[in-house]
């Protein structure tokens, strides 16, 4: 018995270990905070397109040796003028101006990275790496989640009012538009921090899975965030633990536990479930007859 | 900011309800102007129906008198207040057309009459004592007391009405502005949401409410706006809620069915009876004067 415990105590004596739950579970949390309001507004693949159009800047970064939040930065920027452009000049629709516009980026990161094996690897960039993090970009990654974790927590009301009645919001003095231009950075940099944990493939579960989640657990947006952000840094925790045994890739794994849990919520929540919805279903029916 | 500035700020709180909108013209950035030199002006204690077309300006002239767009010749004042500081205050309130509202989103009933209060609240919009009774004392008032906790989806189209209407009333907004608030709803129900606007308006509320409903307009609104582009008429609705005026409004989209009276029964009631209609609620006249259903609330 205590000898398991001595194995399952084993993480915990490493450094990098630590760092990797730590910085996780922080960058978990602020993800699942951001995704109660993402999919409200049916915005979620939009930490998709910003995921996979941030990796040539990443690249980029690591090739000179900047920082990669500073790379990815200006890719974002990139991005979001590429897609301005085209919207101009086109009659295209929406949905397939970012569809053109995120693979582009994506396939010039993938190009890049195969250009300069040695400086940037692939697998880091679409998988993510955070058990072999360094300590520089341990750091930009905890600084970017907290400060953004720390901004939520000021503005979530303003933000739930706006998301709900934005002509309500603007009634009572909410300055709505700033309040998105908010929103929106902080999305993208939590993306850049996700980036480093589950990578570019995979950042989008980050933002979505967690707040879909809560959403079938219950009708107030307050417990709503609550839950997500414990579903986010809790399976984010968890899963760089799991992956120290089982010595897959770590994003694979947090995503993995989000999605049980999802599954789990999707069948046997108390009032949105599956299950809940068949008992509902049954009691009408009993009635009836 | 001067003494006297903080003088006249007093003397504008405690002065009366009212809406004036002066020689208003709206020009877009794409250069659109969708109100040009419209004028008028109500007061307290008024449910005022606000008729014209889509595209006539209705929800400009809302957006004019929100804050949301900047007028690009005369001016709007609400209560003697420039429109930014009347927002500021909390004077407007806004009560939105049904399909403008996400009904699957995770909020319960009292939360959202809680929102009436945030405006005021400090920055990190923690509710104190004050604020809860004021949303008690809302959710009472529209008789919705026992339904706090249910999800804001789960409510029928009426008592969804009721909520936000409990929200304008948390949020102490003596001007009041209603989007097509009957759309999509019964005729009872709307009979009981008329029957919560008379009472607002006996309280004092200004309720400025955006219609194409005009078979309902006569039964509680005392003053009308019509509009197309530009006030036609405003005033008292038995002066201005005419047939003339309101084909004058609509131009070709109503439609009039007239029956003269030998049409209509073989006796000696020699009265017409007209049927406006844009297809919504028709609008009926015997003899020039519009139809009026009585409130329950109206002495026989």
């Amino acid at each position: 018995m205590s000898a398991l415990l001595t194995e399952l105590m084993v993480p915990f004596g490493y450094d990098y270990m630590l760092k990797a739950m730590w910085v996780s579970a922080l960058v978990g949390a602020v993800c699942a905070f951001l995704s109660a309001y993402l999919m409200l507004k049916g915005w979620s693949l939009m930490g998709d397109a910003l995921g996979h159009s941030i990796v040539p800047g990443v690249a980029a970064a690591y090739i000179i040796g900047a920082p990669f939040a500073v790379g990815a930065f200006f890719a974002g920027i990139l991005a979001s003028l590429g897609m301005t452009f085209v919207k101009q000049h086109s009659r295209l629709r929406e949905d397939a101006i970012i569809g053109l516009v995120f693979t582009t980026l994506f396939a010039l990161g993938l190009l890049m990275a195969s250009l300069w094996p040695s400086s940037v690897s692939i697998q880091t960039i679409v998988l993510g790496n955070i058990l072999a993090i360094s300590d520089g970009d341990a750091t930009q990654v905890a600084i970017i989640a907290a400060v953004s974790f720390a901004i939520m927590v000021f503005i979530w009301k303003d933000l739930m009012v706006t998301f709900f009645d934005e002509t309500h919001a603007k009634s009572i003095g909410v300055n709505a538009g700033l309040l998105k231009i908010v929103f929106f950075t902080l999305l993208s940099a939590c993306t850049v921090a996700a980036l480093q944990t589950v990578g570019a493939c995979l950042v989008i579960a980050m933002v979505v899975t967690p707040g879909a989640t809560a959403y079938l657990l219950t009708d107030r947006f307050g417990r709503l965030v609550v839950i997500a952000i414990a579903l986010g840094a809790g399976t984010s925790f968890v899963g760089a633990y799991i992956s120290f045994f089982v010595d897959g890739a770590t994003g694979g794994v947090i995503v993995t536990l989000q999605t049980v849990l999802f599954l789990l919520a999707f069948y046997f929540a108390p009032k949105h479930g599956v299950l809940a919805a068949r008992r509902k279903r049954l009691a009408v029916t009993e009635a009836a007859a | 900011m001067s003494l006297l500035d903080l003088f006249a700020r007093d003397e504008a709180r405690v002065r009366k309800t009212s809406i004036a909108v002066r020689d208003l013209s709206v020009t877009y950035s794409n250069g659109f102007t969708a109100v040009r030199d419209a004028s008028f002006e109500l007061g307290a204690g008024t449910i005022c129906a606000l008729v014209g077309v889509n595209g006539s300006g209705k929800s400009t002239i809302f957006k004019a008198i929100m804050g949301f767009v900047k007028p690009s010749a005369g001016e709007v004042r609400l209560c003697g207040l420039p429109v930014d500081e009347a927002v500021a205050e909390g004077i407007v309130a806004y009560v939105p057309q049904s399909e403008d509202v996400d009904w699957n989103f995770p909020v319960l009933v009292e939360s959202v009459v809680m929102m009436g209060r945030y405006g005021h609240m400090n920055f990190l919009r923690v509710p104190s004592r004050t604020d809860r009774r004021k949303v008690d004392e809302a959710l009472e008032r529209v008789g919705m007391t026992e339904y706090r906790n249910r999800q804001i989806g789960e409510l029928s189209g009426g008592q969804k009405k009721r909520v936000f209407l409990a929200r304008a009333l948390a949020q102490e907004g003596r001007i009041i502005l209603l989007d097509e608030p009957f759309t999509g709803i019964d005729v009872t129900t709307e009979a009981a949401i008329i029957d919560l606007l008379r009472e607002l308006r006996a309280d004092g509320h200004l309720m400025l409410v955006s219609t194409h409903n005009l078979g309902t307009v006569p039964d509680y609104c005392d003053q009308v706006v019509l509009i197309d582009r530009t006030v036609l008429a405003a005033g008292p609705t038995e002066e201005v809620f005419t047939q003339e005026n309101l084909e004058r409004t609509f131009g070709g989209v109503l439609r009039n069915f007239e029956l003269g009276g030998q049409a209509l029964h073989e006796d000696d009631d020699a009265r017409t009876l007209n049927v406006l209609t844009d297809d919504e609620r028709p609008l009926v006249f015997y003899d020039g004067k519009p139809r009026q259903r009585k409130g329950t609330d109206d002495k026989e």
